[in-house]
């Protein structure tokens, strides 16, 4: 049977960037957007409570492409922030927040759910805590980043929300 | 499952994360204006079709999103390397052209 406790919930409203910048300038931007910027590829950080006031993501899904993720309401103010601390900079810094939308996939078969649509390993030697990374699930591509054993947090892009949805309901149905 | 080691992630992901590019170190002639017909036409279409190992661009495009380049041997698709773009391809002595 399906562990009745693993559970996909959508993620709070959020506000998301893609920042594109060199090592120099990464270290300027985590300076003011308060959470270092990992320097590992594959590799998240955070600080706070998902959604919650100064809540903040970090994810280094490229040698030099960063996601930051951020309670709804303090976009504009983050990004004002990063505007002014990187001007002069040769970097990029875009707005993506309306472009995906997030998951929490939580629960003792939170991995084996996972394993029926990517092709990732998911044991916690090959996919340790904290790694995050692109990949596809099923006939899409999304991003996963695993915040503890059994609980990881998904993007995928706005338009493939309920098909996300759906494979990993399926999904649960072959566990019966 | 076909694994390739991508050099920026520098992990093995599935073939499905990956994208061929086609062939790799094509370098664009410098000046365009006084290119033939002929030395453009070869740029852009003349291709090796090697029995063997051949170095291809790949794109890891659901992952890092990085080109890079690889050895590819078209007889067992096996990868036998991969490398950064920008890096000369690696000597293969026992697989040199005639
Ligand atoms: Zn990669």
């Amino acid at each position: 049977m399906p562990d009745s406790a693993t559970m996909l919930t959508n993620a709070p409203p959020l506000a998301r960037f893609v920042l594109r910048a060199d090592a120099e300038t990464t270290i300027k931007a985590g300076a003011v957007y308060g959470l270092d910027l990992p320097l590992t590829i594959n590799q998240g950080a955070s600080k706070g409570e998902r959604g919650k006031p100064g809540a903040r993501v970090a994810l280094k899904l490229g040698p030099d492409e960063f996601w930051l993720i951020v309670p709804e309401a303090e976009g504009a103010g983050v990004r004002a922030l990063l505007d002014t601390a990187l001007a002069g900079c040769v970097c990029a810094l875009v707005d993506v927040s309306h472009r995906q939308v997030g998951f929490v996939l939580s629960g003792p078969d939170a991995a084996t759910l996972l394993s029926s649509g990517c092709p990732l390993d998911f044991d916690l030697r090959a996919f340790p805590l904290g790694m995050a990374t692109r990949s596809v699930f099923d006939k899409i591509e999304f991003m996963v980043w695993r915040m503890a054993q059994d609980v990881f947090r998904i993007e995928v892009a706005r338009s493939f929300g309920p098909y996300f949805e759906a494979m990993i309901a399926e999904a649960r149905h072959d566990l019966v | 499952m076909l694994l390739i080691l991508c050099p920026y992630c520098q992990s093995r992901r599935a073939e499905l994360e990956f994208r061929n590019v086609g062939a790799a170190h094509i370098s664009r002639p410098s000046d365009p204006q006084t290119t033939t017909d002929a030395q453009w036409g070869e740029f852009l279409y003349q291709r090796d079709n090697p029995k063997g190992r051949i170095a291809e661009r790949w794109l890891h495009i659901h992952g890092c999103g990085r080109y890079f380049n690889a050895i590819r041997d078209t007889i067992s698709d096996v990868f036998v390397t991969t490398y950064k773009s920008g890096e000369p391809p690696p000597a293969m002595p026992s697989e040199a052209k005639p």
